[in-house]
């Protein structure tokens, strides 16, 4: 039998570029296909430690939405979602992105009127979102108990219809072809170990592949970017957790939305080879060790089950964690950084899925013309100085 | 899941226990004196570490008291 054809050439890096971009996750990919596609840059190399896209973008249970609270990032997040509307025809891969709704499920007072408020300002934000009460959540999803008799009746939800779940491997290798096509070097195995940094200015990095000169370097390392901007000397407010999910066996089709739960802490959708995807919040404690707690799992299947009394004889097949970043706001932070010429894109957390698109996009306009881009601009590291904070905790602590 | 050693209750299941993020942050000796950037370290500048860390865990179905840990961010093992 014949190999396949390669989707991308596998190069040894050059000795100097232009953008060097660290981390080949989703961000780093798209990153590197808007600065040749949109800028005509693409003297571009991606360095990845691992193997492309093996971090949080091999790891993430794909939910993409753009229902945020605040004007600023229901802005970033619905330009992402109109770009996912376009994208399998743009990159000519099938991403699999199935727009089939997403429920966020209240389950007391202040849920309801959090869900009631985040909709109404999404629709002022012309970004599609309704309340449905629980006769029309069981319209919606039959299977989801909405029972009254349960500890934490399902009083209603919002919907966002266009809101639903991709196949993150698939985005990750449409976007790295559509970048190697365009001249982008994909460095797999190469680990930036350090910076060198003349008179304030990056110049260069120091990987474990020798030392690569750069015109500019993007970090887009997901949730090891503090262990890295601490070699250049910035201290980032970002601190790095695990986040745990798990699927099921293969079953029928059974659940044809996605509903998540922010009160009793589970999500969860179906893919399409046939698994239940599920997950929750967030481990509490700082790690790096790519696993978590199996109380965590444990809560959040006793909250699915309560949810979806049919799911009980299902057997889990695979859990596993990734480290996600996360930011005091629940914000991520896009832009430059105290050294010149070294811009940090991170912070997305438990979320940044969704925003891979967007995000790719609004950091290569940043970097080509070295400043942030208007919709980065809210998210810049000095929000922190100035308090204008972008206080998402409603919209992304368990719902990613 | 972790086995943390309450100072008071002995070694405990983790889920009697809350997070407090770093060790050792005090409270600015002088305030009123503070720059923005202080007050943006102060509030929202933690270590982030891959490695060795300290920081606080409060037994809070048990005792209730604060205690530090030194705990490796990577391993999960807990400093004796
Ligand atoms: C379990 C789980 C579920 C999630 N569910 C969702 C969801 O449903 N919806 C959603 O929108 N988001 C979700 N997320 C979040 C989402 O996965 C991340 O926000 C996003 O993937 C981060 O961007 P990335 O793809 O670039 O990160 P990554 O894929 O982690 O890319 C970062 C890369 O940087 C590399 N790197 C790190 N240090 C170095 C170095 N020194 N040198 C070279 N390379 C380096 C890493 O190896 C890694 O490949 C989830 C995350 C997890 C863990
Ligand atoms: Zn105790």
């Amino acid at each position: 039998m014949r190999h396949p054809d390669f989707l991308w050439r596998n190069p040894s890096p050059k000795s100097a570029y232009d953008v060097v971009i660290v981390g080949g996750g989703g961000h780093g990919l798209a990153t590197a296909y808007y600065l040749a596609r949109n800028h005509g840059i693409t003297n571009v190399a991606i360095l990845e430690k691992g193997w492309l896209a093996g971090g949080n973008m091999a790891r993430n249970t794909t939910i993409i939405r753009s229902n945020y609270l605040w004007d600023e990032s229901a802005a970033i997040y619905e330009h992402s979602l109109k770009l996912w509307e376009g994208l399998s025809a743009e990159l000519d891969y099938d991403l699999m992105f199935s727009q089939r709704g997403v429920l966020n499920l209240a389950h007391n007072l202040p849920d309801v009127r959090e869900g009631r408020r985040r909709a109404s300002a999404n629709q002022q934000n012309g970004i599609d979102a309704e309340w449905l009460d629980a006769d029309e959540v069981k319209k919606f999803c039959p299977i989801l108990n909405t029972s009254p008799h349960v500890r934490y009746p399902v009083l209603g939800a919002t919907l966002q219809r266009r809101a639903g779940i991709a196949k993150h491997d698939h985005v990750a290798w449409g976007y790295a072809r559509a970048a190697d096509a365009l001249g982008v070097d994909l460095i797999q195995g190469c680990e930036v170990t350090g910076f060198e940094i003349d008179g304030g200015r990056v110049t260069a990095v120091r990987t474990s592949q020798g030392r690569i000169a750069a015109g500019t370097v993007a970090l887009a390392a997901a949730g090891h970017t503090s262990v890295l901007a601490d070699k250049a000397g910035i201290r980032l407010p970002l601190q790095s957790h695990p986040l745990q999910a798990l699927v099921s066996e293969l079953l029928d089709p059974v659940l044809d939305c996605v509903v998540m739960s922010g009160a009793v802490h589970v999500y969860v959708s179906q893919a399409h080879k046939g698994e239940l995807v599920m997950g929750a919040g967030i481990d509490a404690y700082n790690s790096y060790g790519q696993r978590g707690s199996f109380n965590v799992i444990e809560r959040q299947m006793g909250a699915a089950l309560e949810l979806f009394p049919i799911f009980s004889r299902v057997r889990v097949v695979r859990t596993w964690a990734g480290i996600v970043d996360v930011a005091p706001d629940a914000s991520p932070i896009i832009g430059p950084t105290p050294v010149e010429g070294l811009y940090i894109n991170a912070g997305w957390g438990t979320g940044g899925f969704k925003a891979t698109p967007g995000s790719g996009w609004v950091y290569a306009d940043t970097i080509a013309n070295q400043r942030a881009h208007p919709l980065a601009e809210p998210f810049s590291l000095d929000r922190f100085t100035t308090g204008a904070l972008i206080d998402e905790h409603g919209a992304a602590a368990v719902a990613h | 899941m972790l086995l943390i050693r309450c100072p008071f209750c002995g070694p405990r299941d983790e889920t009697e226990f809350h997070y407090g993020g770093q060790a050792e942050i005090a409270y600015p000796a002088d305030p009123s004196a503070l720059t923005d950037e202080e007050w943006a370290g102060y509030v929202y500048l933690r270590d982030n570490p891959r490695g060795w860390f300290h920081e606080r865990w409060t037994h809070s179905a048990g005792c209730r008291t604060w205690f530090n840990v030194r705990r490796h961010t990577v391993t999960h093992e807990i400093a004796q």
